[in-house]
């Protein structure tokens, strides 16, 4: 018998623990956050992930991803 | 080879866009295009670079950009929240104000470098107000930390705006590793406590080849015109404005203190005197009777 893979993974999202079906993007984690990406980056185990290598980004397990946005400041 | 988020978002930030006035009316006496300040490849007509931390809400922030007439504002960058409502972004690009992304609350050289890249993925700018600090408590920069992450990011291609101490053998080696500006506090951030150490901004300003921005501590408009009168090329400032009673009153006090300092830095002040100088002419005066005053 071999063993079925595992549906879901945990990775964190700014912070969180999240639970994320396998072979889930970048963009359609970042979709859940917003509706509307423009102004915002995110990085994958602190490295930047240019927008356009979201969709070509699949999340691994234990993955940490931040996705930041400018805010008041300074 | 191009980068992704500079090629669809249109941000005031990339080097061929003009200078974009906000439109509101120049302070009198005060040529915008006579005196332009130059920082990298880029003119303004404004010498007060503003924060946006610390008001009150978007509206008053607003109604305080538009009265300080500034061209450049800056802006952090945090963990995208769903909840909040409303954008800092919006309000800039609704003004044409050149949006200047900070890496405030960075501790290391690695954590600032990464906010930058953030920023130049999210906001399609390759200029950063790069702040590196050492504690909460006092919010000073890291000197190690500070020039480490400024010659990465130079080497990166940034135009880097660096938040540093009032130290001036520090602010030369900024400028050698490439910084576009040098931005020293006068005091602790939200302090308002202005510039504690006058001889140190001077001895910063007149050795710099790239324009010197006071950066934090200013609290009122003569801590601002003091800054230009010492030779900065412009002011950076936020709470001093946005946490003031009436912000769109202060705003609109810093932009004429930071216009009026660089005047008077460039018309050339009067040497200090020990002694009354008279200003009415000795000759021609009347020679009358000390011992007999005429009211009597």
């Amino acid at each position: 018998m071999t063993v079925s893979p595992p549906v879901t993974l945990t990775v964190s999202v700014n912070g969180e623990p999240r639970q994320v079906p396998d072979g889930t993007t970048l963009d359609q984690l970042v979709a859940t956050l917003t509706t509307a990406p423009g102004g915002v980056a995110a990085a994958v185990n602190e490295a930047v992930v240019p927008r356009g290598q979201w969709p070509a980004t699949a999340l691994s397990a234990e993955d940490r991803v931040e996705v930041l946005t400018a805010v008041q400041g300074g | 080879m191009s980068h992704p988020a500079l090629d669809h978002h249109h941000s005031p930030g990339t080097p061929s866009d003009p200078p974009v006035s906000t439109g509101a009316a120049p302070a009198p006496g005060f040529l915008p295009s006579a005196d332009p300040l130059t920082i990298g490849d880029r003119e303004f007509a404004s010498r007060l670079i503003m924060g946006t931390g610390g008001a009150p809400s978007l509206e008053i922030l607003e109604r305080a950009l538009i009265a300080s007439g500034t061209q450049l504002t800056t802006v952090a960058m945090r963990r995208l929240n769903p909840r909040v409502q409303g954008s800092v972004l919006s309000v800039l690009d609704r003004l044409g104000i050149q949006v200047l992304p900070n890496t405030a609350g960075c501790f290391t050289a690695g954590e600032a470098v990464l906010t930058a890249r953030l920023a130049r993925e999210a906001l399609g700018t390759a200029w950063v107000k790069l702040e590196v600090v050492a504690d909460e408590r006092t919010l000073l920069p890291d000197p190690i930390e500070l020039l480490d992450a400024a010659e990465t990011l130079v080497d990166d291609g940034f135009t880097v705006l660096p938040y540093t101490n009032d130290d001036p053998v520090l602010a030369q080696k900024l400028e050698d590793v490439g910084c576009a500006a040098i931005m020293p506090l006068g005091s602790p951030i939200g302090s308002g406590l202005g510039i504690r150490n006058p001889h140190n901004f001077q001895l910063i300003a007149e050795r710099a080849r790239v324009p010197v921005i006071l950066d934090a501590g200013a609290g009122t408009a003569s801590d601002v015109a003091l800054a230009m009168e010492l030779g900065c090329a412009a002011v950076m400032l936020a709470s001093a404005v946005t946490r003031a009673q009436e912000p769109e009153l202060m705003a609109e006090a810093m932009r004429y203190a930071v216009s009026a300092g660089r005047l008077a830095s460039r018309a050339g002040r009067i040497p200090r005197r020990h002694f009354a100088l008279a200003s009415s002419p000795d000759e021609g005066r009347a020679h009358l009777d000390p011992e007999r005053p005429a009211f009597e």
